[in-house]
């Protein structure tokens, strides 16, 4: 969903206090490098579903009988996927910045994932343009694969206590199949680059002077 | 098992902003500059990889300009590496510059000694 002032999801009041607390780098409101709270700034993970909706880059995915693998490019993160045939367990494991993934495919074509036991405000957002999540936010993702070479994700979230509703944060995300000898480049957030980058960059970019 | 067999995906690039690490709050949209200078230090990173370079005025000032492109993945796929540059090369470089009046401003292309010139556009795209 764009951050143009006009999409905007249904927040609750407290969703919307979480989302004004946010000092985002895109969207309608961003402010500059070194003005911003996003706890990405710190290297820190982004977390899910942070992790489909922004710098959703080179991804491989892996599968076996019982699980589905996902490797995402930035920060070398990745999430399993159980595909087993479990469902959630009664008794959730604490909550983690990944969650806790099952999927199962409800046709040929189509892989549908939920996910639970997410980190929430103040540890992650749910995405760049600081929107935000609750511990209490459930994910669906729609893998669907139009043809052999293009694919394309949807992200449903559900967070009653952010958002009056269910709202679509990815609609048909079109991803295309690479040659499987494709070398990934790493990309990872080091805190001493990010350090050096906000020294060099970031703080004068935004007015900041350090003497 | 099903036919869900693919390893590799790439998102489709749509457009530049879309992998940048920040928006364009700090910038004088659509202002370019181009300056001729020496390059004093490039850095090869992420969030984004930046360029150092002194700027000669006429009044033979001699001021440290810091400029940014995107992150080291993205700069390859558009032609760039961490050989790009090194210092003591002198360049042309095409920026657009911050609005806090700082010799900072990301880059939109450069002139490099070899008379080539780099830009933002994916190569093979």
């Amino acid at each position: 969903m764009p951050s143009d002032g006009v999409h905007e999801p249904p927040f609750t009041p407290a969703g919307k206090a979480a989302y004004d607390s946010h000092k985002a780098l895109y969207g309608y409101r961003n402010v500059p490098p070194s003005l911003s709270n996003d706890p990405r700034n710190h290297c820190d993970p982004l977390g899910f579903p942070r992790a489909d909706l922004y710098q959703l880059r080179h991804t491989q995915i892996f599968q076996n009988p019982k699980k589905v693998v996902i490797l995402y490019q930035y920060d070398k993160r990745y999430r399993v996927i159980w595909t087993d045939g479990r469902d959630f367990p009664k008794e959730l494991p604490d909550d983690r910045w990944y969650g806790y993934s099952v999927g199962k495919w409800v046709d040929d074509t189509t892989f549908v994932v939920n996910t639970v036991g997410l980190l929430g405000e103040p540890r992650v957002w749910l995405d760049e343009t600081g929107r935000p999540m609750s511990d209490q936010m459930k994910v669906e993702e729609r893998f669907h694969r139009v043809n052999s070479n293009l694919m394309e994700i949807t992200v449903t979230i559900e967070d009653p206590k952010f958002f009056t509703r269910p709202w679509v944060a990815m609609d048909k995300f079109p991803m295309k199949l690479q040659s499987d000898d494709y070398d990934v480049i790493e990309m990872l957030c080091a805190p001493s680059d990010m350090e050096s980058y906000s020294k060099d960059f970031g703080d004068p970019a935004s007015g900041i002077v350090k003497k | 098992m099903k036919t869900f067999l693919w390893v590799l995906l790439a998102g489709v690039v749509v457009s530049t902003p879309v992998f940048a690490h920040h928006g364009n709050a700090a910038f004088d949209a659509g202002k370019r500059l181009e300056l001729a200078g020496t390059v004093t230090e490039w850095d090869w990173a992420n969030p984004h990889c930046w360029l150092k370079f002194d700027v000669k005025d006429q009044s033979g000032k001699v001021v440290n300009w810091v400029v940014e492109t995107s992150n080291a993945a993205d700069m390859v796929e558009r032609g760039w590496s961490k050989r790009t540059f090194k210092a003591g090369d002198q360049v042309t470089v095409t920026l657009e510059p911050v609005k806090s009046g700082q010799p900072v401003g990301r880059v939109i292309s450069v002139l490099l000694p070899n008379g080539k010139t780099l830009g933002l556009n994916y190569v093979g795209q």
